[in-house]
């Protein structure tokens, strides 16, 4: 096997943030190289720095023997390296052709040749296993479908090493699948790839050599031969994980009930629900699969009071809610720990204290009968929930945008614990996070379930759904399918629900 | 008296009005569609009009060739696109004072730089502006002929700037790179093509249109220029583009439609003036354009990156 590429000794700082430190590796012609680590531990930078899009402080990038300049994306492309990236780079509102055509283009030609590109996708779609339509808008395809348009503008440039940038992250079952066979037929062909991930079960499937780094180092590498999961996942974090074992919960009264509930799609919600039948009971965790985008947002709304259906019967306790705001709900118990915990969650650019107390300006406690805040009873309220629930800090005065995506959620979550809430309304919780807050913020919600608590737990990660759900429903363009007790389901029968092929 | 607001719909002359008052406003349409394809909001369009409107009358009045008063008029547009893009494109200004402020800028300089070439006049002195061109034959057609062959190279010249843009937003590798930077700037860096580049072109291509738009008002309309003579025009345009849908083939409907509006209303004028206060009609394709702007602005597909900054290397 020949080298493709040879990375040696790069290092990079943003600030005094040590991004990379000193990496080198190498990755031949077809062979399937992971790189593994926690968020932050530095993969994507390193990626964007072989593909020209950061400047290494030092070091230098060979390929095939040669040396490439650094930070020169075009470089890079014109060489044969191609990046599929995390967050799609398409333009929604053009055509799958468009979106492929404008990086094989001079910018100064007089016109397009579509017809000739439409045939060159349709080539490359065939030899490697993706389908998709070329004269389709990008806005109406699925993710995979989005994801299977960016690998084909990849491949078009002649690409002989490609980087997949956690390309699993949002895939259905099926759809990881298929994209693995699309990687084994790209290293069949001869090309090089490249894998980023934090999913270990999958890296372990696909790769031929796995690297691991962590907070910018690497930290080891490992051979197919020798692979080793629980070795490589002390690597990764550089401790032991202990996950929570799976038992069930003891199922209590009902809290919340849903009954024929309706939403039209709209602006804020752009897909909509269909007759929602719904029951939450305390000391059970309801765990809901899908694919984001087919209702999920919308169903978690409606059960935190941010909207009101169109049609239908919400019951708290067994009786009607009247009125949908936030408030209200919070007054009957219920907390909601929003999908996007920095526009939704927290304000960034207030302080920790400030976002600690931000829930709880009713709160004789924390302000006066004239609206003031007590500063020191909220030090002392938002300095209690940091220590009960870890979250890091340097300073309560900080902005909170600067805390970590784990910290921001333990201390959201923690807010809401503060109120001893009765029900809770978790939307994609571990989104992001990395494996250690993963397990937190899994053990926390366990932990409120075992108090008697009522939790919804709205997740697309199959591995998490199942360890942490009693029974599980399946949403599928806004419509529920369930509920199924959480071992009476294969992964797979939930992969299927999800892309609404499931037969029930 | 009904029968008399009707007649005016099958009066030629009130349809060769609207192809005419139809021409500024769709150069300034087009001109802020290309600018707001690539991600970038141009309130400039009132002033970089009356800057066109100025520097082409003057140029003329000055001794020089019309078509040169077009390509004076372009260049002046263009060199106000690119003080509006060093602001918002590359040091990631807010689009909307910068635009306000390039407007308040371009129509101060240019009726400060007419008060300095013409110091004493009063009334406003006319050019050898375009002149109506009678199409062969065509021009003879009953009713068609005087609306559409009769008019002057300026207006055919509006016109064809349609199929241009099309062809060059749809077919053109560069237009292709200006639609990008306005919906996903990131899908432009990835590809290695850099994205203050083709915004900062596309706000200079976009201005000289506006320019010429202005420009069609003292070289084919007024012959003249004067105080105030833009009138919102520019401002009817960034409204245009959105009942466009950001797409040009329907700017010409827009702009033909307000064009419509304000011919019929000076007409109307004329026959009710009387009996109904003339503001009435003044106000009416105002009003109208509102209501089809509800209506046609409610399913539309916006560029996705319109108004946002666009930095190298930040992470998205």
């Amino acid at each position: 096997m020949h080298s493709l590429l040879e990375v040696e000794s790069i290092s990079k700082s943003f600030g005094d943030l040590a991004a990379n430190n000193d990496i080198s590796f190498s990755v031949s012609e077809g062979e399937i190289v992971a790189v593994l680590g926690e968020n932050g531990a530095g993969k994507t930078t390193l990626m964007n720095i072989i593909f020209g899009h950061y400047l290494p402080d030092s070091g230098s990038i060979k390929f095939k023997g040669e040396k490439i300049p650094v930070g020169n994306t075009r470089a890079a492309i014109n060489l044969g390296i191609g990046m599929v990236h995390q967050h799609f780079t398409l333009a929604e509102n053009l055509s799958v052709l468009e979106n492929i055509a404008i990086g094989n283009q001079s910018l100064l030609g007089f016109s397009i040749d579509f017809k000739q590109i439409e045939h060159r996708i349709t080539k490359i779609s065939g030899e490697f296993g993706l389908s998709v339509d070329p004269r389709a808008i990008v806005s109406d395809l699925s993710i995979g479908e989005k994801q299977r348009v960016e690998i084909i503008k990849t491949l078009f440039g002649d690409c002989e090493l490609v980087i997949l940038d956690e390309p699993t992250a949002s895939l259905t079952p099926q759809e990881v699948d298929q994209l693995f066979l699309t990687i084994r037929s790209m290293v069949k062909a001869g090309l090089g790839v490249i894998i980023i991930s934090h999913k270990l079960d999958e890296i372990l499937r696909i790769s031929d050599r796995i690297i691991v780094l962590r907070n910018g180092k690497l930290t080891g590498s490992m051979d197919k031969a020798n692979f080793d999961k629980s070795s490589l996942a002390e690597m990764i974090v550089g401790k032991k994980i202990e996950r929570p074992e799976k038992n069930k919960g003891k199922k209590a009264e009902k809290l919340m009930e849903l009954i024929g509930l309706n939403i039209s799609s709209n602006i804020g919600s752009p897909m909509g629900l269909s007759d929602i039948n719904f029951e939450l009971f305390g000391g059970e965790i309801h765990g809901i699969a899908g694919v984001s985008g087919n209702g999920q947002r919308a169903f978690a709304e409606v059960m935190a009071g941010h909207m009101r259906p169109d049609l239908g019967d919400l019951l708290i306790n067994g009786k009607r809610v009247k009125k949908f705001t936030p408030r209200a709900f919070m007054d009957e118990g219920v907390a909601y720990i929003p999908e996007d915990r920095t526009s939704d969650g927290v304000v960034g650019e207030l302080s920790i204290l400030d976002n600690g107390v931000l829930t709880e300006t009713k709160n004789p406690k924390i302000a006066n009968r004239f609206g003031f805040l007590n500063k020191k009873s909220s030090t002392k309220f938002v300095g209690e929930i940091c220590e009960e629930n870890d979250v890091r800090f340097q300073s309560l005065n900080q902005p909170t945008r600067l805390l970590s995506g784990g910290n921001i959620q333990k201390l959201l979550i923690g807010r809401w614990l503060k109120r001893n809430p009765e029900i809770i309304i978790a939307c994609q919780p571990t989104r992001g996070l990395d494996e250690g807050a993963i397990v937190s913020v899994q053990k926390l919600l366990l932990e409120e379930r075992d108090k008697g608590k009522a939790v919804l737990f709205i997740t697309e990660d199959l591995d998490e759904l199942l360890l942490v759900s009693d029974v599980i429903s399946i949403m599928f363009d806004g419509k529920l399918m369930g509920p199924y007790d959480y071992d009476k389901l294969e992964k797979r029968e939930i992969g299927l629900m999800m892309t609404g092929s499931g037969i029930l | 008296m009904i029968i008399e607001f009707l007649e005016l719909f099958v009066n030629a002359g009130f349809w060769a009005a609207t192809v005419r008052i139809a021409c500024p406003l769709l150069l300034a349409t087009l001109g802020e569609l290309i600018c707001e394809r690539a991600g970038v909001l141009n309130l400039g369009i009132e002033g970089i009009m009356t800057a066109g409107a100025m520097v082409g009358w003057t140029a003329v009045y000055l001794g020089a060739d019309l078509s040169l008063g077009i390509i004076f008029a372009a260049l002046i547009g263009g060199i106000f696109g690119l003080i509006h893009a060093g602001f918002t494109v590359h040091l990631g200004a807010s689009q909307h004072v910068t635009g306000i402020g390039i407007t308040l800028l371009a129509a101060s300089i240019s009726y400060f730089a007419f008060r300095l070439i013409l110091p004493t006049s009063t009334t406003p002195p006319k050019i050898k502006a375009f002149e109506q061109i009678e199409i062969l034959y065509l021009s003879d057609i009953p009713f068609l002929g005087p609306i559409f062959f009769q008019q002057t190279i300026f207006t055919y010249l509006a016109f064809l700037a349609v199929p241009i843009v099309i062809w060059f937003l749809n077919r053109s590798p560069f237009g292709l790179a200006v639609k990008m930077a306005g919906e996903n700037p990131m899908a432009l860096e990835a590809q290695g093509i850099n994205v203050l580049r083709i915004r900062t072109i596309a706000v200079m291509i976009g201005s000289a249109l506006m320019a010429v738009g202005g420009a069609y008002l003292t070289m084919s309309a007024f012959n003249a220029f004067y105080f105030g003579m833009i009138n919102g025009r520019g401002w009817i345009a960034v409204a245009l583009v959105i009942f466009a849908a950001w797409k040009p083939e329907r700017a010409i409907l827009g702009a033909l439609l307000f064009a419509g509006l304000d011919a019929y209303q000076v007409r109307a004028q004329q026959l009710a003036g009387a009996v109904i206060p003339y503001q009435f009609f003044l106000m009416l394709p105002y009003v109208l354009s509102i209501a089809a702007m509800v209506f046609a602005a409610k399913s539309t597909r916006y560029p996705k990156a319109l108004l946002i900054p666009f930095r190298r290397g930040e992470r998205h």
